[in-house]
C-alpha cells in the first residue's frame, strides 16, 4: 500500500469519492464554528476595534494562497519525474483555487488596511509579493488554456511552475530590499513568544483548519472533474475514429 | 556557433524592423514621458533612472515575439535541433543575438536619453553599468518565454504575461542601482545583486529553455 497507487485514476476517484463528503462537511463545520466564534464571540481589539475580525478570512486565505502554489510545485515535479496524469491534473485543478485565495487575501487586506493604515494599498514587501504571486497564477492558468495538446500543456506548465517558483522566491527577497514594510511580521509562529492573544488565536486556528479542508475538498473535486473531462475527450476521440 | 550568430544578426539587420524597432520604441517611450508627467526638471531627474529601465525592459519585450517563432514557422529550428551544436548552445546564441540587436543599442543611446530626462551627471556611469549587467538577463529570460509560447498562435500577449513577472527581480535591482547612483548614494549592493541574478539566469536558463524547446519540437 503506497501513495503511488492513487496515481491510478480509478483508485484516485474511489478515494476522493470516499473522502469528499467528510472534507466538505468538515470544512462547513469548521468555517461555521470558526467564523461565528471569531465574528461574534471575541472581544474587540483595544486599538484596532472590530476591524481585527477580518483576520479570520485574511490569514487563512493567505496561508492557502501560498501553499496552493507549493502543492502545485510538488505535483508538477511528480508529473515531470513519474509521469502520473492525476498529479498534473491536481496542479491544474489547484491553480484557480489558489488565484481565488490570493484575490481574497488582497481584497480583505485592502479592506483591513484602509481603516488601519489609512490606505487601501501600499507597496509593502508582503503586499507586493502577493500581487506578484497573483500574476504567476494568472500566467500558469493562461498557459494551460493556450495549449491544445494536453500532454505538452502539462509539461510546459509544469516547467513554468518550477521556474516561476524560483523567481517568486527571488522576487520575495528582492522586494524586501526595495521597500520597507508596513505589514506586521509573522505573529502565528509556533516557536515565538510574541503571538496573537489566545482569545483570537483559537478561533483563528479553527478557521485555518476550515480553509485547509475547503481547499482539499475543492482540489479533490476539481481533479475528479478534470479526470472525467479527459475520459469524455478520449471517448469522443474514439467515436470519431470509428465513424 | 559563430555562423549561427552571424546569421541571426544578419537576418535581424536585413529583415528590417528587427534591429531598429526596439530602439525606436525605446526612444518614443522616453520622449513621451515628459509629455505625460510634465516638463519639470526636478521630477524628471528623479524618475529618469526608473523610466529608462522600464523603457529598456519594454523594448526588450517587444522583439521577443519574433525571436523563435520565425525560425519555428519556416522549419529552421527543426534543422538547427539536428545540428551538432546542443540545443542549449543554440538558445544561448539566440539570446546573445537578441541582446546585441536590442540590449546593446539601448545601452548606447541611454546616455543621450538620460540627458533628455535631466538625469544627474553622476548617475550616467551607474545607469550604463546597471543596464549592461541587467539586459543580458532580460534577453535570456525572454528566450525561455519565447520557447514556452512557440507553438501558440498569437502568443505575443501570453508571452508578455509569462515573462513580465520573471523580470521583476532584475528590474528591482537594476532600477534601484541606477536610482541610487543618480542620487549619489551607495550603489554597490544592488549592483552586486543584479550581477548575481544575471549570472544565475545565464547559468540556468539555457538548460530550461532547451528543455522547453525540445518538448515543443517533439
Amino acid at each position: 500500500m503506497s501513495l503511488w497507487e492513487y496515481a491510478n485514476p480509478v483508485k484516485f476517484l474511489r478515494l476522493s469519492g470516499a473522502l469528499l463528503p467528510w472534507l466538505w462537511g468538515g470544512a462547513l463545520v469548521c468555517l461555521m464554528v470558526g467564523l461565528t466564534w471569531g465574528f461574534f464571540f471575541t472581544p474587540d481589539d483595544f486599538r484596532q476595534g472590530s476591524t481585527v475580525k477580518i483576520i479570520y478570512l485574511h490569514v487563512p486565505a493567505a496561508l492557502i494562497a501560498i501553499n496552493a502554489w507549493f502543492m502545485m510545485l510538488v505535483t508538477s515535479l511528480v508529473w515531470l519525474v513519474r509521469r502520473h496524469h492525476v498529479s498534473v491534473l491536481a496542479a491544474k485543478a489547484a491553480a484557480p483555487v489558489g488565484v481565488a485565495m490570493t484575490l481574497i487575501t488582497l481584497i480583505t487586506g485592502a479592506i483591513w488596511g484602509q481603516p488601519m493604515w489609512g490606505t487601501w494599498w501600499a507597496w509593502d514587501p508582503r503586499l507586493t509579493s502577493f500581487l506578484i504571486l497573483f500574476f504567476f497564477y494568472l500566467g500558469y492558468i493562461a498557459l494551460w488554456e493556450a495549449i491544445d495538446d494536453p500532454d505538452s500543456a502539462a509539461d510546459l506548465t509544469s516547467i513554468l511552475c518550477l521556474v516561476g517558483s524560483v523567481f517568486a522566491i527571488l522576487s520575495r527577497y528582492a522586494v524586501n530590499f526595495w521597500n520597507q514594510g508596513l505589514h506586521q511580521g509573522a505573529s502565528l509562529s509556533l516557536d515565538k513568544k510574541e503571538n496573537v492573544a489566545d482569545v483570537f488565536y483559537l478561533p483563528l486556528l479553527v478557521c485555518i483548519g476550515g480553509f485547509i479542508l475547503l481547499f482539499l475538498a475543492l482540489v479533490f473535486y476539481r481533479t475528479g472533474t478534470e479526470i472525467r473531462l479527459r475520459r469524455i475527450r478520449a471517448l469522443i476521440a474514439r467515436e470519431t475514429r470509428i465513424a | 556557433m559563430r555562423a549561427l550568430l552571424i546569421r541571426d544578426l544578419r537576418l535581424a539587420l536585413r529583415s528590417g524592423g528587427g534591429f531598429g524597432l526596439g530602439l525606436t520604441f525605446f526612444l518614443i517611450v522616453i520622449v513621451l514621458v515628459p509629455f505625460s508627467v510634465g516638463p519639470a526638471s526636478s521630477l524628471l531627474s528623479r524618475i529618469a533612472p526608473g523610466i529608462l529601465w522600464l523603457g529598456a525592459l519594454l523594448a526588450c519585450l517587444l522583439s521577443l515575439d519574433r525571436l523563435l517563432t520565425v525560425d519555428w514557422e519556416d522549419g529552421a529550428l527543426d534543422l538547427l535541433s539536428t545540428s551538432p551544436i546542443p540545443l542549449e548552445g543554440i538558445v544561448s546564441i539566440k539570446a546573445l543575438a537578441h541582446w546585441i540587436t536590442t540590449g546593446l543599442p539601448l545601452l548606447l543611446v541611454a546616455p543621450l536619453l538620460g540627458v533628455l530626462l535631466h538625469l544627474p551627471v553622476d548617475g550616467f556611469g551607474v545607469l550604463i553599468s546597471s543596464l549592461a549587467l541587467g539586459t543580458p538577463a532580460l534577453s535570456m529570460i525572454g528566450v525561455f518565454g519565447a520557447a514556452l509560447t512557440i507553438g501558440i498562435k498569437r502568443g505575443g500577449l501570453l508571452l508578455s504575461l509569462l515573462v513580465l513577472p520573471l523580470y521583476i527581480p532584475t528590474l528591482i535591482f537594476g532600477a534601484e542601482a541606477a536610482r541610487r547612483g543618480a542620487q549619489g548614494l551607495e550603489f554597490g549592493t544592488p549592483l552586486l545583486f543584479l550581477a548575481g541574478i544575471t549570472g544565475f539566469v545565464l547559468a540556468l536558463m539555457p538548460f530550461v529553455a532547451a528543455v522547453v524547446l525540445r518538448l515543443n519540437l517533439r
